[in-house]
């Protein structure tokens, strides 16, 4: 279409030919894409950087000031905004720079980040001792060795104290692990049983067993070795607690203040400034794994977001379990059984109307139907012994994965039966030809050829449920679960207990903690995560589409 | 037909089986899918369930004085009435039996009568008795819960919460002919008119000593001027801060005693009209509204209203549907905004005022009632008549607060200047009165679609079009995909960006922001005037088709230009702050998280919707159309203006629809994105709250079963419904369309 160059017609014809408007629908496209992979660029930028260790520098200030921390962000800014925070500007400059440092030690500054005006420093540097100290809470730590303590006595360790600190965080590690051992599966299993034995003892109670009940002796006894078991592990925990607490490591912050740090809560100690390529890479995957397999710290704001993974998947292998047979069924239903005819028709439309209701409505029948309604009646009937703390009549797993499951059977049908609709008829028919029954025909010739349309629906309803947060807000989903849905008590998978998940671990997070600054880089982390696990799907399911549509045209021509 | 062997039967019975669960397993999971309309429905209803009233009849209760006052407690068992003579009594109402009975000023000299009963609140459960020598006693009536042998047990008794001995009112003791009082923990406060024509107020504090915690009553006295002729109804509010005074002319006098010492007549007006007389008055649960029932039948509702200069005047609210007969007696519920009236000729109406609605009358079978009460819970009402007989009644009114007006209209809620379109669905205190109008909402979800749909439209459309039918097969093998990965972007994340990331930048380049919805087209004009004009060897590089991606660093260039450039008229012409400039210039308050950027967020959420619809619509318009424009020498511009998009103009208004339904539902993001603050403002610059971001606010908070619940869920079917009808409608026309493809 440009090969006619309207190059002398003048900008009359120009116009005419139409051609600005073609380029003018190009720059839409153009601008579609840019922000497709803008966000994409932006969300895998900021999310990969989070593990990267960050220099600390050391600003001086005019008025003497220092500053240490990372620079986590800068802007320019019109002078007149800052201004307007009552910073002094010269006059006559219109633009000012600034930094936004994050300079940790929130225990000292009460604040984790600090805007630096670029003007009002004089000196930058990056000391090669300054360290971090990532702890278990108040955020991280900046500022410089000055000494280790044993016990309150200080342990000379010669002009380098850092493989003295290495080795004593290698074995604070080990203790820690141990002490999380037990109190968290050993502890949290006696827990289990005990809370067992009181719904127990309330069954009894329900029932009016007489107090000679044998129930009761035996419960009794049951009591009385988990107490006793407790009572040990109570023990071992307090000689562990005692172990941990041995060492401290003294520091010093820019501002000269001391501070005792107890490696009992110190997750990691480092020297971003000391370090080569080979340690920051180390550190970084060191992050990294721990993104993936960790518990979440300080309000979700540290740490990882193994719980979330784990909620998330689970939560969605539920749901393929409930989705898969329902919407199979349905379509086969649908497209091989049903009479063609206008009821089909319209039942086909409300089908796929339904994938556009928003999913908060389906949350709220969630809410209403399964977990009030069903829930609440599972309850009266079988776990009398809880009440009045409901056990299925509130938000659950079992309650998500079902309201997902209804939020994405309309994909899985249409996907089906656009499958059984692309089975060329000389199949079908020479099955029946050859004196096989319709269900025989199903079973073993058409369903088996329309099974990649329907792992292209599963992984589609898949993908669409992992990113979904508004249902599961009511239906199931907690900021901070105390234990995962799966564990090592009967009867092992909790149907009944509620989960974290990635998406609204964004939302909480991004918008619910009160340290949204700090938190924002794992809320980045955690957005590539879920984009990473989405968009993969969804490309599994565009290239079984493309595949199947090649097996097909084969299969007719 | 065949001789069928066992094999052959076994497999048959397959088939049939086979058939019989599909057919099954099919219609429950279509049956599932619809359950979710009719469960939604099922909740909702209820909300638009009038209210019955059953009568349990009539039954004996020998009382020694005809009774003045009437009371229920938390059960509606036990029945509690005053005599006009002081003389009280509690009986079980199933069948009249007396549990406690005295006089309540058994404690005083013997000599001292009652002249005049009134009711506190009726959640303080106090009474109090004026006497003919100027005194008045508060009673309080209390009941203990037990449960011996696991039955309920309730115990009925009268306190006297400021003492048995009666409080002067009157210092020269003269006889109290009417009074009001309120009276809580720390004070009580009484009104009387006396027999020689004066309106008294007392107030009695409640001091607690620190040593050895003896109780003391302060006294204070004083007396109210009086000009609006004799009174003949009073009422005073929980709080101890308002007293209505009614004349026998109809005259309402507002005084505000909050300062009891010096009381302030506030207003005063005519409440009814010529030769018409008020018949009772009494105020609504929280003691701001004033319920005026007179002799034509009719009660009003009256309350304060704050004037721009801080004046306070009373103003007729709103005047309920009349009852046949001259109204009698009027009992408001104890908690909601709600009352029962009863006329002379005994029909007993139940009223809601913030749905303006007369929920139901019913004619009730005792007559000259003396007294009317609704129980705590509103669950149950009693009249007593003057020969001790009384009647109770069974009452179902879950939701008397939900009307039509309610929700969609604007309502005039109490302490408010003028009616308004307010959503405040909860509060602190128990006699709030909640505000369920959806229009704030209503109009929250069509300000975020709006603004995304202005975003996602033109471009998802003219994108589509060029995709469709100039962009070169090999590009848009690749561009397709991508943006229907983009369709896959969990809109959490888009939220989360568009709060977190897009909100402080737009604050930051607002200028540009704006500057660059001129710049990018201009800068696209440019390179289509420029690129023909370069010389062939750098043209022909480039295949036909291929213009979307030369654009790519074009619209880079520009919307850097244009931050930058929106930077430089900021500092120079806005004096460095754009968003205080709109407020100085125009009054424009700007919110960081504003209808902008949700409008983009969700316009990017929905722009790959439209996207692939219109591109499907227009990829299939028959070649040979276009072919045929072609041949005739059209432009290919001309061509897809005037034959395809017209030809396809129904699958892009289906798109357009579908796109449309999405952004109507859309949470996380506009949850995110917005400030969530129900206001109703055009403002591009401020935020909003939508039906599906309030639905994940306040569904896991409210009660089941309550009205709040089910507004919920009205405002869900609210959004299912119109999600539906859209996608309905979209379907039905992309039908027809693939319809007339076939035939052409």
């Amino acid at each position: 279409m440009n090969d006619e160059t309207p190059n002398d017609r003048g900008t009359g014809a120009w116009l005419r030919s139409g051609l600005p408007w073609i380029w003018l629908t190009a720059g839409t496209v153009s601008f579609s894409l840019i922000m497709v992979f803008g966000l994409l660029i932006l969300i895998t930028l900021r999310g990969m950087g989070h593990f990267w260790p960050q220099g600390v520098v050391e600003l001086t200030l005019d008025n003497g000031e220092r500053v240490l921390g990372e620079l986590s962000d800068s802007e320019t800014v019109t002078a007149a905004r800052v201004r307007g925070l009552g910073i002094e500007v010269p006059e006559g400059q219109e633009l000012v720079d600034r930094y936004l440092i994050k300079t940790g030690n929130r225990d000292v500054t009460g604040s984790d980040f600090r805007w630096v005006t670029a003007l009002h420093v004089t000196e930058t540097r990056h000391p090669e001792s300054v360290f971090v100290a990532e702890r278990e809470e108040w955020g991280n730590f900046y500022g410089f060795v000055e000494g280790i303590e044993e016990n309150g006595e200080a342990i000379a360790s010669g002009d380098d104290p850092w493989p003295e600190i290495a080795a004593r965080m290698e074995r604070t590690q080990a203790l820690r692990e141990r002490i999380e051992h037990i109190e968290k599966d050993r502890m949290g299993t006696v827990n289990y049983e005990l809370e067992h034995l009181r719904l127990r003892t309330r069954e009894l109670e329900l029932e009016n067993a007489p107090a000679d009940h044998p129930g009761y002796a035996e419960i009794a006894a049951d009591r009385a070795a988990l107490d006793a078991r407790y009572e040990t592990l109570a023990a071992e925990l307090g000689t562990l607690y005692e172990q941990i607490g041995r060492d401290t490591l003294i520091a010093r912050t820019t501002t000269g203040e001391v501070r005792k740090l107890s490696f009992a809560k110190l997750v990691r100690v480092f020297q971003p400034n000391a370090m080569g390529l080979g340690a920051k890479l180390v550190h970084y995957f060191d992050k990294a794994a721990e993104f993936v397999a960790d518990e979440p710290r300080e309000a979700n704001t540290e740490g990882g977001v193994f719980p979330a993974i784990f909620g998330t998947v689970l939560m969605v292998l539920l749901m393929s379990v409930f989705v898969t047979p329902f919407g199979v069924i349905a379509a086969v239903y649908l497209r091989e059984y049903a009479q063609q005819g206008t009821l089909t028709r319209i039942i086909r439309i409300a089908v796929n109307n339904l994938a556009g209701v928003p999913s908060v409505v389906y949350g709220v029948f969630g809410l209403g139907f399964f977990v009030y309604f069903i829930g609440g009646s599972l309850d009266a009937l079988f776990y009398p012994e809880a009440l009045p703390a409901p056990t299925f009549g509130t938000p659950g797993l079992l309650w998500s994965s079902l309201t997902l499951a209804l939020l994405t059977v309309p994909v899985v049908i249409v996907a089906t039966e656009e499958g059984l609709s692309r089975i060329p008829r000389s199949i079908r028919e020479g099955s029946l030809a050859l004196g096989a029954t319709k269900a025989e025909t199903l079973w073993r010739t058409v369903l088996p050829m329309a099974t990649p349309a329907m792992m292209t629906g599963l992984i589609l309803a898949v993908a669409r449920a992992a990113g979904e947060v508004a249902p599961l807000m009511m239906v199931g989903v907690v900021k901070l679960a105390p234990s995962l849905p799966l564990d090592g008590n009967f009867p092992f998978l909790h149907l009944d207990r509620k989960f974290m998940h990635l998406g609204f671990h964004i939302y909480d997070v991004g918008f619910q903690s009160p340290n949204v600054e700090a938190a924002r880089p794992l809320v980045y982390a955690t957005s590539l995560l879920l984009v990473i696990i989405i968009i993969t799907l969804n490309l599994a399911a565009i290239t079984i589409r493309n595949r199947l549509r090649e097996k097909y045209n084969a299969a007719e021509a | 037909m065949r001789e069928s062997s066992p094999r052959e039967r076994l497999r048959l019975l397959k088939d049939r089986l086979f058939g019989l669960v599909m057919g099954v397993g099919g219609v429950s999971v279509i049956i599932a899918i619809l359950l979710i309309f009719f469960y939604l429905l099922y909740t909702v209803l209820p909300l638009f369930a009038g209210a019955t009233v059953a009568s349990q009849g009539l039954r004996e209760a020998p009382a020694k004085s005809p009774p003045a006052f009437v009371a229920l407690d938390e059960y509606a068992e036990i029945g509690f009435t005053v005599g006009a003579g002081g003389d009280y009594r509690f009986f079980r109402l199933a069948d009249g039996s007396e549990l406690a009975a005295g006089d309540l000023l058994a404690a005083a000299s013997p000599a001292t009568r009652a002249t005049a009963i009134s009711a506190g609140a009726p959640s303080e459960r106090t009474v109090f008795a004026g006497t003919a020598d100027g005194r008045v006693i508060v009673g309080q009536a209390s009941y203990q819960v037990s449960y011996p042998d696991d039955k309920r047990q309730v115990t009925p008794r009268l306190g006297y919460p400021y003492g048995t001995e009666p409080l002067v009112v009157s210092k020269r003791g003269a006889s109290l002919r009417l009074i009001a009082g309120q009276a809580n923990d720390d004070e009580a406060s009484v009104a009387a008119a006396t027999g020689d024509g004066r309106l008294l107020l007392l107030n009695v504090t409640r001091q607690t000593s620190f040593l050895d915690d003896e109780v003391t009553f302060e006294s204070n006295r004083t007396e109210l001027d009086l000009d609006g002729g004799d009174v003949a109804h009073l009422a005073m509010d929980i709080e101890q801060r308002e007293l209505f005074v009614v004349s026998t002319t109809g005259v309402l006098t507002y005084y505000d005693i909050s300062n009891k010492a010096e009381p302030v007549l506030v207003d005063r007006i005519s409440v009814v009209g010529e030769g018409v007389g008020v018949t009772d008055i009494a105020l609504l649960a929280g003691g701001i509204s004033l319920l005026v029932g007179d002799d034509q039948g009719r009660v009003t509702q009256w309350f304060p209203v704050r004037d721009d200069h801080n004046n306070y005047t009373l103003a007729e609210v709103r005047s309920f549907a009349p009852l046949p007969a001259p109204i009698a007696h009027i009992a408001p519920e104890h908690y909601r905004k709600g009352f029962a009236a009863l006329d002379t000729a005994g029909n007993l109406g139940l009223f809601h005022t913030t749905a303006d609605r007369r929920l139901v009358v019913e004619p009730i079978a005792a007559d000259s009632v003396t007294a009317l009460s609704m129980s705590p819970r509103a669950h149950a009402a009693i009249a007593v008549s003057a020969d001790g007989r009384y009647e109770t009644f069974d009452i179902h009114n879950e939701h008397p607060e939900v009307s039509w007006q309610a929700l969609w209209g604007k309502v005039w809620y109490e302490s408010r200047q003028e009616p308004e379109y307010i959503w405040q669905s909860s509060s602190a205190s128990a006699d709030f009165e909640p505000k369920f109008s959806l229009m704030p909402l209503t109009f929250g979800t069509f300000k975020a679609t709006f603004y995304s749909m202005l975003f996602a439209m033109p471009l998802a459309v003219l994108g589509a079009i060029y995709t469709a039918y100039f962009m070169s097969p090999p590009m848009r093998a690749v561009v397709k995909p991508a943006i229907e990965v983009m369709a896959a972007l969990p809109t959490v994340i888009l939220g989360f960006l568009a709060g977190l990331w897009l909100a402080p930048l737009v604050e930051r380049e607002l200028v540009g922001v704006f500057l660059s919805i001129a710049v990018l087209p201009l800068a696209i004009l440019a390179s289509a005037w420029l690129w023909p004009r370069l010389p062939g060897a750098v043209r022909h590089r480039l295949p036909d088709g291929w213009e979307a991606m030369l654009l790519v660093p074009v619209v880079c260039a520009a919307v850097w230009l244009s931050l930058e450039l929106g930077t430089l008229i900021e500092v120079t012409f806005l004096d460095g702050s754009a968003s205080h400039w709109l407020h100085t210039a125009f009054g424009i308050t700007y919110d960081q998280r504003n209808s902008l950027v949700v409008g983009i967020a969700i316009g990017f959420a929905v722009i790959p919707t439209i996207f692939t619809i219109s591109e499907d619509a227009v990829f299939s318009v028959p070649r040979s159309l276009t072919m045929g424009s072609l041949a005739l020498g059209a432009t290919p511009w001309q061509t897809a203006v005037r034959v395809v998009l017209l030809t396809a103009s129904p699958g892009i208004f289906s798109a357009v629809m579908i796109g449309m339904g999405r952004a109507v539902g859309e949470t996380m993001i506009v949850l995110m994105a917005t400030g969530n603050t129900p206001i109703m403002d055009l403002n591009i610059f401020q935020g909003f709250r939508a039906l599906s971001a309030n639905i994940a606010v306040e569904m896991p908070e409210s009660e089941v079963d309550s009205t709040h619940y089910r507004v919920l869920f009205l405002a869900a079917l609210v959004l299912f419904m119109v999600t539906f009808l859209v996608n309905t409608l979209a379907e039905v026309v992309r039908q027809r369309l693939r319809r007339k493809y076939a035939s052409l």
